[in-house]
């Protein structure tokens, strides 16, 4: 009985967001019918464009990797009930930050390189989202309002050390930084054009996965999460629990930085500003707040902005659809908060 | 002559100036979420609502050639978003601070798709009163520019706060964001009266973002707001949700928000992308000063999720 028991209860979380899913893309549909498309057309050229070849399924893929990270690093403090919103400025600082680490040990072996890059990219990243975890339990500043903030905060140094002091002067279109060398570069997965990027998140999604569910460390965080009374009674230290979540949050964050940098851009500059950050925290709350569940919803989220392109070119929507369809799912998904425990299919069997 | 007389004196000017007309969108937008918080609910939304009203005001003015009925337009879609918040916070077990990331994913989104075909036109502006004119020197009469939207906001304000404090709705307002509790028991639908409240915020929040494309910086693209909604937000604690204070705070936030560009004007060329980023800084400063782990804020709606 208790495997059915399960079994109902897992069904209930896994159907709820579909169904969200399929009215978001409902919705969707009949948006681009008011402008004149035709929604048949729409739906194929997004599954084409999104898992349809080989070549979009790779595309796809790579735009999941940063997802998974940054969407941990919303899922992560959402264990402790916190809800930092702040993961694209993480990312903007470990990108930074990453790209400045390769600069300085230029010369050096790749892999150490990289290493250091990573190092760097996590730690800043970390200590950014730290910051707003700490403002939070010593100040009891609103953790979702100040990472937002720090968000501008990011761009705006970003901004700063990419056209001032870190400038390359041969950079005249778009400012940059040097680049940080072809050699250290992390490559592609062999066999495709998918970088490591993506194995990076989904180690990191496995982990973050045991550390919440199966240590001693992510229980007392769920305690925390669940009631905060309830765990001081018992003696758990929450302010360090909130520190280091927020750290591994904020480093996950800043990691998906250092791989847009040494995977994709080669250096830092506003490109790094596309908007994973916020995708992210779309992917964290349809998943759940669940690591396991980020990795097929970043893939899906991933899919949809690889689409974004193909849309554009054969159907004429604007680049900011992806954004609209965005926006449908989270509020689909939110509205569908309420349906849990209403459908009796689901109900768990009292004795 | 009178431009190189002026020198360094250029700066605390234009900040004057500036606090003046950059502070009109944070007034509008914090004195919206000021009302739709003392209903006890958060809006996080706004910054979408404002991006929304940016685009819906440029677009109307555009079509129509008049400004005002673009004021108007951004007004009603700021209700219409405000509507979408409102209703969806009403089912139960949905968390309002979630619905305002969604919708301020969602409203920037939208915005920008519906304003892809705006970018290029040109829109009939809001009119400015010349309060300058007496002046020989250019950049006291362009910090003395008063924008007509402004002027509304400073008699709104005190409005506002009037009628929070001493009419029937508002009491019936501050009672559903005091006591859920009590506002039920006295007959009245908590829900409805916050889906009203979140309605009527969020028009005052998209005449906010009318201001950014039709005034200052008086033009429409997708980087027009960045973070103002948000700071707004948070400028509502600063000022403990009174109106009143909402006016002093947005006027000190338009100033660090003038700086930037104040020091761009004399020529500072590095360093001023920082100088940006002041009115993050002051909010974030302002919040850690304000705020206490150890107590509930004074003036707090006992109601609002965001200071429990």
């Amino acid at each position: 009985m208790a495997f059915g028991k399960n079994i109902g209860g897992a069904a209930e979380y896994v159907v709820i967001p579909a169904l969200a899913l399929l009215g978001a893309l409902a919705a969707f549909g009949i948006f681009a019918a008011l402008f004149g498309k035709d929604p048949i057309d729409l739906y194929f050229f997004m599954y084409q464009g999104a898992f349809g070849t080989w070549f979009s399924w790779q595309n796809t893929l790579t735009r999941a990797a940063p997802l998974i990270l940054t969407a941990l690093c919303t899922a992560l403090p959402a264990q402790l009930g916190m809800v930092i919103i702040g993961g694209e400025g993480a990312l903007l600082i470990g990108g930074l930050c990453a790209t400045a680490a390769a600069l300085v040990v230029q010369g050096a072996p790749p892999l150490l390189v990289d290493v250091a890059m990573a190092i760097a990219g996590m730690l800043a990243g970390g200590l950014w989202i730290a910051l707003s975890g700490a403002l939070r339990q010593f100040r009891g500043v609103n953790e979702t309002i100040s990472s937002l903030l720090l968000v501008y905060i990011a761009l705006a140094v970003l901004n700063f050390l990419v056209e001032g002091p870190m400038r390359d002067p041969s950079s005249l279109n778009k400012p940059s930084t040097r680049e940080i060398g072809a050699a250290n570069m992390i490559g592609a997965i062999p066999g495709t054009d998918v970088h490591w990027g993506l194995v990076f998140g989904l180690v990191a999604a496995a982990l973050a996965y045991v550390l919440i569910f199966h240590t001693t460390f992510g229980f007392a965080a769920r305690i925390a999460g669940g009631n905060v009374r309830a765990a001081r009674i018992v003696g758990l230290n929450v302010g360090r629990l909130v520190l280091i979540v927020c750290l591994l949050a904020g480093a996950a964050a800043g990691l998906a930085g250092m791989v847009e940098v040494a995977a994709v851009q080669g250096r830092a500059n506003a490109n790094l500003a596309v908007g994973y950050g916020f995708t992210g925290i779309l992917v964290s709350f349809l998943a759940r707040h669940n690591p396991l569940a980020i990795v097929p919803v970043a893939i899906l989220l991933g899919g949809i902005n690889a689409s974004g392109g193909l849309l554009q070119r054969r159907l004429g929507l604007p680049d900011a659809s992806v954004l609209v369809l965005q926006g449908m799912i989270f509020v689909s998904v939110l509205m569908s908060e309420t349906l849990y425990g209403r459908f009796r299919i689901f109900a768990r069997k009292e004795a | 002559m009178a431009d190189a007389g002026i020198g360094l004196w250029g700066v605390p000017l234009a900040v004057l100036g500036g606090a003046v007309r950059v502070s009109t969108p944070f007034l509008f937008v914090s004195l919206g979420e000021c009302l739709t918080e003392r209903s006890g609910r958060i809006n996080l939304g706004l910054e979408g609502t404002l991006v929304m009203g940016a685009m819906c005001a440029y677009g109307v003015s555009y079509l129509t050639g008049s400004p005002w009925l673009g004021v108007l337009a951004a007004g009603l879609s700021g209700v219409l978003m405000g509507g979408l918040h409102g209703t969806i916070c009403g089912l139960p077990r949905v968390n309002d601070i979630a619905v305002g990331i969604a919708l301020m994913l969602f409203g920037t989104g939208l915005a920008f798709y519906l304003g892809k075909p705006l970018i290029e036109p040109n829109a009939r502006m809001l009119p400015a009163i010349d309060l300058g004119a007496w002046s020989d020197v250019p950049q006291v009469r362009a910090a003395l520019k008063i924008n007509a939207l402004f002027v509304i906001g400073v008699v709104l304000a005190p409005l506002l706060l009037w009628a929070l404090k001493s009419t029937r709705w508002g009491l019936i307002l501050r009672t559903a964001g005091e006591s859920a509790d009590a506002a039920r028991a006295m007959g009245y639908s908590v829900n409805a009266i916050r889906l009203r409240a979140t309605m009527a915020g969020g028009f005052l929040a998209g005449v906010g973002g009318s201001f950014l494309s039709l005034y200052y910086p008086g033009s429409w693209n997708e980087g027009l707001s960045s973070g103002q909604g948000v700071t707004a937000v948070a400028l509502v604690i600063f000022a403990r949700w009174n109106p009143m204070l909402c006016f002093g705070a947005s006027l000190l936030f338009g100033g660090a928000a003038a700086l930037g560009p104040a020091l761009q004007s004399i020529g500072v060329t590095q360093g001023y992308q920082l100088f940006n980023a002041s009115p993050y800084i002051l909010t974030l400063l302002i919040m850690i000063v304000t705020c206490s782990p150890k107590r509930t804020l004074v003036g707090a709606p006992a109601e609002l999720s965001i200071t429990k």
